[in-house]
């Protein structure tokens, strides 16, 4: 038997084989790209459960925001759960950049995902508080609407409807200030950038089921 | 004698060599086949398309075909049709009350797939780069059995320069 050209065969059909799988090693499976920015955002009518502690964030509890009235207002929406403990580690920091950006007419809103509003209050209370009001959702409609696969994910949208971003995992403030900043620099008037994708290692994903 | 031995030897290698490349493609058809099913996802052996008695509308059929074609986002591997995860039971919600509404299959997989891409469809569409998928078994299992053919018949030929 010729050793040398099996060898040779053999490498020559393995490399391109093995060197395939190794850049698949480099992959992040979990890191699985939104087709969601640069188009139109889902639109959505929900009630208030949480009125926020902002005064300039506020609403009443039971009212109904839609995002079709915040037209030319840059929209940052944060998916959330009591159950997801990723959330907590995000938790002060976008009460803060709330805070901050409510100063730039940004409205944020935080939206509950497969929860009850009660644990959501609760959460809130055990939490300090929350500086933006929170919507609920029944059925998970609108996180499926927004492509959602766990919490937290916080999308930005900008002044003409369109999700610029999407943030997967815990932001923390200075990442969603800039994001927001360079939104409200680029005014709704140029396409809002590449669309991004973040690290997916922290995305909490619910380990609940229905029997 | 050793001469004999050897022939005898030489024999039964070609005979199990032969029996073996016979063999082979059988199985490997067998196993296409049954990717083949699977694809379809008729899954006649399936647990999931068991229909409960009477029950099964034409609605439910068409609301479990759409289903079992896309990936639950929480499971691993498993489609909405499958798995007892809230979210998937949820989107198989969206699933019925768009069938329900007059929208084609077509319509609500293409409503999944603008809102969580490519990923959530469980068999990858057969175009551009994915084709890669479908078509690197095929090309292995040709150049497989091109060096085994190639390898038996070098095994199996009878050599003239006999070494005592």
């Amino acid at each position: 038997m010729d050793w040398k050209r099996a060898f040779m065969v053999t490498g020559a059909i393995g490399a391109p084989f093995i060197a395939l799988l190794a850049f698949g090693m480099t992959r992040d499976p979990r890191q699985i790209p939104s087709p969601l920015p640069g188009k139109p955002a889902p639109t959505w009518a929900h009630p208030v459960f949480a009125p926020g502690a902002d005064a300039a964030l506020m609403r009443t509890v039971g009212d109904t925001v839609r995002l079709a009235d915040m037209k030319g207002k840059v929209v940052v929406l944060n998916f959330w759960a009591s159950w997801c403990l990723a959330c907590r580690d995000e938790h002060l920091d976008l009460s803060e950049a709330a805070t901050q950006l409510a100063g730039k007419g940004v409205q944020v809103f935080g939206m509950l995902y497969n929860d009850k509003d009660e644990n959501g209050v609760r959460w809130i209370a055990d939490m300090g508080g929350q500086a933006y009001p929170s919507l609920s959702d029944p059925g998970a409609r609108t996180a499926i609407d927004y492509g959602l696969y766990g919490v937290p994910e916080t999308f930005v949208i900008d002044q003409r409807g369109k999700v610029a971003h999407k943030f997967i995992g815990p932001v923390t403030a200075r990442a969603l200030m800039a994001k927001v900043d360079s939104v409200l620099a680029a005014g709704g008037g140029a396409s809002s950038g590449a669309p991004g994708h973040d690290s997916a290692a922290k995305v909490a994903v619910p380990t609940k089921s229905v029997p | 004698m050793r001469a004999a031995v050897r022939g005898a030897v030489r024999g039964a290698v070609r005979c199990v060599v032969l029996a073996l490349l016979t063999v082979s493609p059988l199985s490997v058809r067998a196993q296409g086949g049954e990717t083949v099913t699977g694809a379809v996802q008729t899954s006649p052996g399936g647990t999931t398309a068991v229909p409960i008695a009477g029950a099964d509308s034409m609605l439910d059929r068409r609301v479990r075909s759409v289903a079992m074609r896309l990936r639950c986002p929480v499971c691993q591997g498993e489609s909405i049709q499958e798995s007892p995860a809230e979210l998937a039971q949820q989107m198989k919600g969206v699933v019925r009350e768009q069938l329900a509404a007059g929208k084609t299959e077509q319509d609500v997989l293409d409503y999944f797939l603008a809102k969580y891409g490519d990923w959530i469809l469980l068999e990858p569409r057969a175009e551009g780069i994915n084709l890669l998928v479908y078509w690197i078994p095929v090309i292995f299992l040709v150049i497989g059995a091109i060096v085994l053919f190639m390898t038996v018949k070098k095994w199996t030929r009878p050599r003239n320069t006999t070494s005592a």
